[in-house]
């Protein structure tokens, strides 16, 4: 990463978009704790995910790309090992658990082991297991990858949901995730923030009709 | 409750993988078969099942030892414990949770064995429960030592080390398959001077109830333990910090 500032709001919904090697996973994992900065700072509520991690991990959320689940629990046991893994009570565990679900349509499959699970549920519990400590920021890292066009939608409805309630930082390949799904993009490249700005002003500036030809000019040419 | 959901997920993964059962419970079972038919055509005195038996239960727990490094090696690269690094689960959840659920398998393991002993005559006795209590502090010297490999090597490297030549030292040098001063030299000063060897005597000296003689051996193997154990830990902590 390379002089990377930037603001998100309180549940906006944020894209980060780059091609491989850009740095999206990298911010990611340092915004969630995983890996440590060489120097600067992240802030959530003023306090730094750096010297205060144990206030970020319990407000911070990630849902890591491909579908981070236990095999061979079931999908209620999923969602319950990550609600104890938050230090939530038994009776806040079983509610909370209940409550996703319903919300994720997961109730018909509770009791199924996550392996059984096709693609797109399998990405559904992800996030609903991210969601379980109900958090202030959820990082949501190429949610949709490799799914088909109907679970791509299906998922793509649970993410507009989380707008307005949940602040989420979205990484993707797909153009059209982040121009249909989010409030701003941010683009990477070689671990840098070369843009940011709506789809539509990204468009404007770049002077191309489509968001896909707007992205290539600005990693191309660095068209600010 | 952290480290207690998270056991609940080790052991359904150990459990539920059809390699655990046939190496953990089918194998020494089979071994101690074959080994019994053995003794029965030509009497060897190293072949008799009290001799016999707390051999095999030891060679069994170094199958712990895969399958704990397996599993943790696994994870390690896995995007689930990443995903579960990022809660508030500490070092020491992990640890319990890796190590906790692995005791009453290897506690499960032996005792199978010494039943599937009783039914090829072994006597039943009171020493059969002493043998598998003072096993305990090996295996979970075995189980710490899945924690050290899981931690430091690829699952790969996994099945190298722990599965082929763990299990062949557990093997060659435990005096369970031939007596070690037959072979004297620096192969018995090497096996007096690792756990192995002491682990079967200290579990053939309590099926006799002869604890006096089996405290030395005893002795050994926990301070085998303990230092793993350590290590083991240290290690953990350390690369999950990495």
């Amino acid at each position: 990463m390379n002089d990377l500032t930037l603001d998100i709001e309180d549940g906006e919904l944020f894209a980060l978009l780059g091609v491989n090697g850009a740095g999206k996973s990298t911010t990611i994992k340092m915004l969630s704790t995983l890996t440590k900065p060489d120097s600067g700072d992240a802030f959530i509520d003023s306090k730094s995910v750096v010297t205060e991690s144990d206030y970020a991990k319990s407000v911070i959320s990630v849902s890591p790309q491909e579908s981070a689940v236990a095999e061979n629990l079931t999908v209620k046991e999923n969602l319950e090992l990550m609600a104890y893994a938050h230090n939530m009570t038994k009776s806040t565990v079983d509610e909370k658990t209940a409550e996703l679900l319903e919300k994720f349509s997961l109730e018909k499959y509770k009791d199924k082991r996550a392996k059984t699970l096709s693609g797109g549920y399998r990405r559904r519990l992800s996030i609903a297991m991210a969601l379980i400590n109900s958090p202030k920021v959820i990082c949501l890292d190429e949610p949709t990858l490799g799914l088909d066009v109907l679970s791509r939608a299906d998922l793509w409805e649970i993410i507009r949901e989380l707008k307005g309630k949940v602040t989420v930082i979205l990484t993707t390949h797909y153009m059209e995730e982040a121009e249909k799904l989010s409030d701003r993009i941010g683009v990477m490249k070689d671990g840098k923030l070369i843009a940011c700005d709506t789809a539509e002003n990204l468009k404007l500036k770049t002077g191309k009709d489509n968001f896909e030809d707007a992205f290539i000019a600005l990693v191309k040419e660095g068209v600010k | 409750m952290r480290f207690l959901y998270f056991s609940k997920r080790v052991f359904k993964e150990i459990v539920l993988d059809p390699l655990s059962i046939i190496f953990g419970l089918g194998f020494p079972i089979v071994l101690l078969f074959l080994l019994s038919a053995i003794q029965s055509n030509i009497p060897v005195s190293m072949f008799e099942i009290d001799s016999l038996t707390p051999g095999i239960a030891v060679f069994s727990l170094s199958f712990i030892t895969l399958f704990s490094a397996l599993l943790v090696s696994k994870d390690r690269g896995s995007l689930f414990l990443q995903r579960l690094f990022t809660t508030e689960m500490k070092p020491v959840d992990f640890i319990f949770g890796y190590t906790l659920p692995l005791i009453p398998l290897a506690i499960l393991q032996m005792f199978v064995c010494f039943a599937f002993a009783v039914v090829l005559g072994l006597k039943i006795s009171l020493g059969i429960l002493f043998s598998i209590l003072l096993l305990i502090p090996c295996a979970m010297f075995y189980i710490s030592l899945g924690l050290l490999f899981g931690s430091i090597l690829s699952d790969k490297a996994v099945g190298g080390i722990c599965g082929a030549l763990l299990t062949n030292l557990s093997a060659w040098l435990s005096g369970t398959w031939f007596d070690m001063s037959l072979v004297g030299g620096w192969f018995e000063k090497l096996a007096n001077v690792l756990p192995f060897v002491h682990a079967v005597e200290l579990g053939r000296c309590a099926l006799r109830c002869d604890f006096a003689s089996a405290l030395p051996h005893l002795l050994w193997v926990l301070s085998y333990m303990l230092v793993i154990t350590v290590i083991a830990i240290a290690v953990f902590k350390r690369k999950m910090k990495q």
